[in-house]
């Protein structure tokens, strides 16, 4: 079990070149190897002490084992977690500036504006995410050549997108109508008025639906595994097959998603306690 | 200062179409108090932001010192800048402190430095009677202080005019006093200000014109003497005899 999360490997450290080792120095658990070339080029290796290979004085071919150095390894399931994680955070963000720039398109004045962002939130609220992550990979991707992680970001951020935009409306459409008036009467801009009056109390009552968001998100985001993305779920699903570790495995996945969800939770938390300062 | 040509602002919502001004002409002289008084639902609102184009009007001209202020080349920030207005909910913003509330829109549309923006604004709060309260935020403050730091953020602007659209009717009727008391204070300095009030009052001690409005349309214009003591309509008549 424990190998799913780190374990040790040893890599073969080899000489670059033709040559002879000229001297071995042992220092605590390192041992310094230093091989001049034919061509009279000096170089040092670094190996474990007790691993190595050569003696002094040997004649060496390009590509002769010297020793060998330990060091360890994320294994596939905390790989597969840090992996879940960029993929959330880079999804995350672009799914709040895509959720931002059609939520105000929304409630834009101008009718084509405001029906292009209908049409987009629309079209993803009513077709489910893994047609879309198909989609993005097999259709999109292949015709524009794109890597699979862009394809399984992209799908993502846009899912989440059409939900935040929703969201952000609302959250705007609740601040009264008077606050965007006071400003505007002082002389503020729209733009002026929107980023220092109305997002910022908006942002107050968006902030749990909002965190609610991306909690799917990350959830959601096992969905990528169709398209072979090696997140936590297509690691758990690989560890799975070749250790029979059925059971366990898929437990640990699930408390590691838990780990990630929580830990959100609780940011939210904290932001939600601080932003309560002006009541 | 103010000049209104026949302004119509018509609301149209669910196949009923309200004439809320009705073809309105007036003007407000510099240094002048012009009170606006009238049955609610008269359309004194609707008239009172036509003048900083909060309410965009189909027809007609407003003009602020000469500049028509739906003109297309007019820039509307820059106007409002110089029209001050205070509303009947305050609309103070919650998230800002009073100093912050203050301060903001002089950074922003003045382009004072946080030193001079917060000068002018410790100044004004001094002139409102509530100096103390610059760190707390509009949801500590009773109605009628709200309503007061409301009057100092419009002056911190220093506007031209002064706009008000009832501030004291969403008061305890004893804040109504402190209130009035500043706006008064504004009047003896020689502030330029539209007033949309149910205060009978200070309409009679403060205007020099007072304007009566009904069904969007201005029935009588005078001198609060002869509003008060000689109304010459038929409906000035009998809404004075209803509020008096
Ligand atoms: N945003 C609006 N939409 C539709 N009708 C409105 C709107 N604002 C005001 N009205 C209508 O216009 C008329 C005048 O309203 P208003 O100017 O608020 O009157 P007052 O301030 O004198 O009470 C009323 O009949 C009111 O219902
Ligand atoms: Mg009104």
């Amino acid at each position: 079990m424990p190998q799913y999360f780190a374990y040790e490997a040893e890599d073969v450290i080899k000489a670059p070149f033709d040559g002879t080792v000229t001297a071995i120095a042992e220092s605590g658990s390192t041992t310094t190897v230093t091989l001049q070339s034919d061509a009279g080029e000096v170089l040092d290796f670094k190996v474990d002490t007790g691993t190595v290979r050569v003696s002094e004085n040997e004649l060496l071919f390009d590509g002769d084992a010297l020793g060998f150095v330990a060091s360890w390894r994320m294994g596939p399931l905390l790989d597969g977690f840090f992996t879940t994680i960029w993929i959330s955070v880079v999804a995350s963000v672009l799914g709040l500036i895509i959720g931002l720039i059609a939520g105000l398109m929304k409630i834009s004045k101008n009718f084509a504006v405001r029906n292009l962002s209908t049409i987009y939130i629309e079209l993803i609220r009513g077709t489910p995410l893994l047609v879309q992550i198909y989609i993005a990979y097999f259709f999109i991707g292949a015709v524009f050549d794109l890597h699979r992680n862009v394809c399984g970001i992209g799908a993502l951020a846009l899912f989440a997108g059409a939900y935040v935009a929703e969201i952000i409306r609302a959250g705007i459409q609740a601040i009264p109508r008077g606050q965007m008036e006071a400003a505007r009467s002082l002389g503020m801009s729209m733009p002026q008025a929107m980023t220092e009056i109305i997002l910022p109390q908006a942002f107050r009552r968006i902030l749990p639906p909002l965190s609610g968001q991306f909690i799917s998100l990350i959830k959601d985001s096992s969905l990528v595994s169709v398209i072979a993305i090696t997140e936590l779920t297509k690691r758990t699903k690989e560890a799975v097959s070749s250790s029979f570790l059925t059971f366990e495995l898929w437990l640990v996945a699930a408390a590691m998603y838990l780990i990630i969800t929580s830990v959100l939770s609780q940011f939210v938390f904290y932001l939600e306690r601080r932003a309560r300062a002006s009541d | 200062m103010i000049r209104v040509e026949n302004v119509s602002k018509v609301f149209k919502s669910r196949g009923a179409v309200v004439r809320a001004v009705d073809d309105v002409s007036t003007t407000v002289d510099k240094g002048e108090v012009v009170v606006v008084i009238g049955p609610s639902g008269s359309g004194k609102s609707t008239l009172i932001r036509c003048v900083n184009a909060l309410e965009m009007f189909e027809k007609g001209h407003v003009y602020i010192d000469g500049v028509d202020i739906a003109d297309r080349k007019t820039n509307i920030n820059k106007i409002r800048a110089e029209v001050g207005m205070v509303f009947q909910q305050f609309n103070l913003f919650p998230h800002k402190t009073v100093l912050g509330n203050l301060t903001l829109a002089q950074m922003r549309v003045r382009k004072r430095n946080t030193a001079e923006a917060e000068e002018k604004a410790r100044m004004l709060l001094k002139k409102v009677g509530i100096p103390e309260k610059e760190q707390e935020y509009p949801s500590r403050l009773s109605g009628g202080q709200q309503q007061r730091v409301a009057i100092a953020r419009a002056l911190a602007m220093d506007p031209k005019v002064m706009l008000f659209d009832e501030p004291t009717s969403a008061l305890d009727p004893e804040m109504v006093g402190e209130v009035l008391d500043v706006m008064k204070q504004l009047a003896k300095e020689g502030m330029t200000m539209m007033v949309v009030t149910h205060e009978m009052g200070f309409a009679r001690e403060v205007a020099d014109r007072v304007l009566f409005m009904d069904q969007g349309k201005i029935v009588e214009i005078g001198t609060p003497e002869h509003f008060f003591t000689n109304p010459q309509e038929e409906r000035t008549k009998l809404f004075l005899k209803q509020v008096l």
